[in-house]
């Protein structure tokens, strides 16, 4: 059992939701990384899902294109990011770590070379932005042979018959983007959401992520009570961005709104 | 290539490259746009009302014209231009917005974004915005904003908004990016016309399909004229765009060879260039996998030209499988040979080409006297350079 089924298998069992933030790696430097990792851990998360720089962020919003751009500025690329999750896994062995990003670095690696080299620094699942399930069978045999699990994406105007595709191609979680858009924008309909996932359940044993639009304890909370995990990814990002001359005011942020966070879902 | 050529498959793919590579966000939409492409591609009454708008609207067709000075002067090859300068808007970039805006009609779709570069694709979506009475909206990088400035009025007066992006490196690659971000956010009222033969199925079979009304014209024409094929093809290559539609309908024509100019900018090998094909590598961008400039990280590299319009990281699909099998060949030309080409035949023939279009004038000046007299260059003339004249009066130090 992967890491990422034993979590979603543990969380079920104590009535609990998952906490998965996302942060971009190397942002605002690759130093602040790793230890804000083991904080959001601390700080209640149950996965993590860690970005991957891109020059051309094409389905993210401002806030997370800005922390490519920062993480760039300090040259975290993908050989970088999995260091840095190497590292992190050296004092954390429980906690699921998913990389988020773009396909081209993976390209350019080499799917075979990124299969090792992500077994290598145990990261436990992988999401490629723009890799639909019909382009993935190649990364996915390579990543499964390795017991790597390949996340995807699923979208509001997504119907039955691409929820079952990724329910065949998909492992380990499923991610639902709440609204058609980037990321970091808009609000979240929380009836639309539910509707949606109903239908989502009748398709897939997975357990179900929901991300874009979360932005408080209040919205956690909201989502925690129809969806299997709660995604948090840019409300962080911005902590990060106001708090630049001050990482560490940043990282207190950042902890402070995930244990808020974690209070309204498990309340 | 001793079969037809058929390609792309039915998903999308030239050899490994091509494809649809795109957040699930679009899946829908661009299954939407590939469903009714395929629908009007075979009817008759949407071929017909096309036709009349090439026509009528456009100027269709445009000459190609015997450059007999020219030839005579550079003492090899005779040079024929195709005058895609001549079209409306002055590039070849209407052929395909035609084409596009007629679709977007059929589908139902109120709203029009594009990107732009040089701005050529965003004037010439812009008129066809204006035309069917749709709303538009182009996103040009920051960079190109200011270079291109008689484009972005050009575009305002046309009723377009024109939105500079100032992510990334502010040029055509960030406009793509900001165009793909605005699409799937609106999604179920907005048609994206893309200007070049790249970015996810069916775009570069699509925009492919519309611009080779510049080769079919080329050949039916040169056969008129002199009873026979060309030697060869010369065509600029930035997206690639204006190359494939002329190359295409020559592609099991084995004896015509095919020249596709990337810009070279300062040099190849000051890396300071926009020639994915000559020095570049495959990858994935935009939504296709195709020659790309990226490190060893998969970051995409800063492009560079003179030319706003070839200033672009990647290229179509197409044309990279064309290199791999060795159909056509992809040459570069500098900034600086690309002007030597825009002042020859300005000189020489009274055409002032665009900037891009002079990189193909450049190469056809090292071709021309390599081949026989009585043989025969068709060269792309892709567009014309009033848009250029700031930049190229900068650049020689001359205040206009």
């Amino acid at each position: 059992m992967s890491r990422l089924q034993q979590k979603f298998e543990q969380l079920k069992h104590s009535g609990r939701k998952a906490l998965i933030p996302f942060i971009t790696a190397g942002d605002p430097t690759p130093e602040f990384t790793v230890p804000m990792l083991h904080a959001m851990v601390e700080a209640g998360a149950d996965v993590i899902e860690l970005g991957v720089p891109f020059s051309d962020p094409m389905a993210d919003g401002p806030v997370i294109q800005r922390a490519s751009e920062r993480a760039l500025k300090h040259h975290t690329g993908l050989r970088k990011v999995l260091q840095l999750a190497q590292e992190f896994r050296q004092t954390d062995s429980d906690t699921p770590l998913v990389l988020m990003g773009y396909l081209n670095p993976i390209e350019i690696m080499g799917y075979e070379a990124f299969a090792d080299a992500v077994h290598a620094a145990e990261v436990d699942g992988v999401l490629t932005v723009d890799l639909p399930p019909e382009e993935s069978s190649e990364c996915i045999t390579l990543l499964k042979q390795r017991h790597i699990d390949q996340i995807f994406l699923l979208a509001p105007n997504s119907n039955a018959t691409r929820v079952q595709k990724m329910d065949q191609v998909g492992s380990g979680y499923l991610y639902y983007v709440s609204l058609k858009g980037v990321t970091g924008a808009g609000h979240l309909d929380t009836a639309d959401v539910e509707q949606k996932l109903a239908m989502i359940k009748q398709h897939t044993t997975l357990p179900v992520g929901v991300g874009f639009g979360v932005k408080d304890a209040e919205t956690a909370k909201t989502i925690a009570r129809i969806a299997d995990g709660v995604v948090v990814g840019s409300a962080l990002i911005a902590k990060i961005e106001a708090n630049l001359d001050s990482p560490d005011t940043a990282k207190q942020e950042i902890i402070d709104l995930l244990s808020s966070m974690r209070q309204a879902m498990d309340s | 290539m001793t079969e037809a050529y058929n390609l792309p498959t039915e998903d999308g793919h030239f050899g490994p490259y091509g494809g649809i590579f795109v957040a699930e966000t679009l899946m829908p939409a661009i299954t939407e746009l590939n469903e009714a492409y395929q629908k009007y591609i075979e009817d008759s009454e949407f071929q017909a009302e096309l036709d009349a708008d090439l026509q009528h609207y456009v100027g269709r067709p445009s000459p190609l014209y015997h450059a007999e000075r020219w030839s005579r002067e550079l003492g090899g090859a005779q040079i024929y231009l195709k005058r895609e300068d001549l079209n409306h808007t002055g590039a070849h970039k209407v052929n395909n917005t035609v084409g596009q805006a007629l679709l977007a009609k059929r589908m139902g779709k109120t709203r029009i974004i594009a990107e732009t570069g040089a701005g050529q694709h965003g004037v010439a979506t812009a008129t066809v915005a204006a035309r069917l009475g749709l709303e538009c909206v182009v996103y040009m990088g920051a960079v190109d904003v200011e270079r291109q400035a008689l484009n972005v009025y050009r575009m305002k007066l046309l009723g377009a908004t024109v939105v500079p992006v100032h992510s990334g490196s502010r040029t055509l690659k960030d406009a793509l990016n900001e165009a793909l971000r605005d699409w799937v956010t609106h999604i179920d009222n907005t048609f994206y016309i893309i200007g070049t033969v790249a970015g996810p199925h069916p775009y570069p079979a699509m925009v492919r399909d519309f611009q080779t009304v510049i080769g079919r014209e080329a050949k039916q024409q040169l056969n008129e004229m002199t009873g026979r094929l060309p030697d060869a093809l010369v065509a600029c290559v930035g997206g690639g765009s204006n190359a494939i539609g002329l190359f295409y309908p020559f592609i099991n024509n084995e004896s015509v060879k095919m020249y596709g100019v990337e810009a070279a900018g300062d040099g190849v090998d000051t890396g300071r260039h926009s020639a994915p094909l000559c020095a570049g590598r495959p990858g994935v961008l935009h939504g296709n996998r195709t020659y790309l400039m990226a490190d060893d990280d998969g970051e995409i590299i800063e492009t560079h030209s003179i030319s706003a319009g070839l200033d672009y990281p990647g290229v179509g699909p197409e044309h990279a499988w064309l290199k791999d099998s060795g159909r056509a060949q992809y040459v570069n030309i500098t900034d600086d040979e690309a002007l030597e080409g825009f002042h020859s035949l300005t000189k020489l023939e009274g055409i002032i080409p665009a900037l891009e279009s002079s990189h193909a004038m450049a190469y056809t000046i090292k071709l021309a006297p390599t081949l026989p007299k009585d043989s025969i260059i068709i060269t792309n003339l892709s567009g014309r350079g009033d848009k250029d004249m700031h930049t190229i009066a900068k650049r020689e130090g001359i205040k206009v």
